[in-house]
């Protein structure tokens, strides 16, 4: 187990919560087979696109599927309702060293300042037929 | 209007969402989410209506509730053909 430092306390966040989704890579695939640009461009962001290309160009439905579930697990972690949140709204960029964050725009950005959250971690991972995502998000707390 | 929409988004949610049972055993307001129907199943379901009905959900109906059953949708796409057809 690794030991933590102790954290500041006016750093220490009032809550966290939680999101984790799963996502099939297959039914990615069948949508992209399906519809094409219409389903990549309703729900991905230019970003993921470029950030989930095979070295052909064409779209790598696992990488995909861990963003979709991404989507999911940050709608889950921001306890949504049922406000209209387009999915372009909560998106996955991956840094130099590919660790990936969450970038909210729009609705999604709102809600998340109105849940007041301060921060958002995500973790992705896909095995075979599957993808999945944790999100984390923290809430309010002392600075 | 609504009866021969209710038969067609039934026809689209056979076709697109891999629901475990059949969407003639369940009423217009039944749970699509409770029978099965997975989030990105919802994606592919409201691109495959925007094509049956050619139009174009916008972001405000963007909502788990609006897909949530047939009945729901039917109320939706109603609205929305009842706009297209004031701007016509």
């Amino acid at each position: 187990m690794t030991n933590l430092a102790p954290r500041n306390e006016q750093s220490v966040p009032a809550a966290i919560t939680v999101g984790l989704d799963l996502a099939s890579v297959e039914a990615v695939e069948a949508s992209i087979d399906r519809h094409d640009e219409r389903y990549l461009h309703r729900v991905y962001t230019p970003r993921e696109l470029s950030d989930c290309r095979n070295g052909d160009g064409t779209p790598n439905a696992r990488r995909l599927a861990a963003r979709f579930a991404a989507k999911e697990a940050t709608m889950k972690a921001l306890r949504t309702a049922d406000e209209p949140l387009p999915w372009q709204s909560i998106g996955v960029r991956s840094d130099g060293f590919g660790r990936p964050a969450i970038e909210l725009s729009g609705r999604a950005q709102e809600l998340a300042s109105a849940r007041g959250v301060r921060a958002l971690e995500v973790s992705l991972t896909h095995e075979g037929r599957y993808a999945a995502a944790v999100v984390v998000a923290e809430l309010g707390g002392a600075r | 209007m609504s009866a021969d929409t209710s038969t067609a988004i039934r026809e689209v949610v056979r076709e697109h969402v891999r629901l475990p049972v059949d969407i003639d055993t369940l009423s217009d307001d039944a749970d699509l989410f409770a029978a099965g129907m997975t989030s990105h199943a919802s994606v592919n379901l409201m691109l495959a209506l925007e094509d049956a009905f050619d139009l174009e959900f916008p972001d405000r109906m963007l909502t788990r509730s609006v897909f949530e059953s047939v009945g729901a949708i039917t109320a939706a796409i109603d609205e929305l053909s009842m706009q297209n057809s004031d701007v016509a």
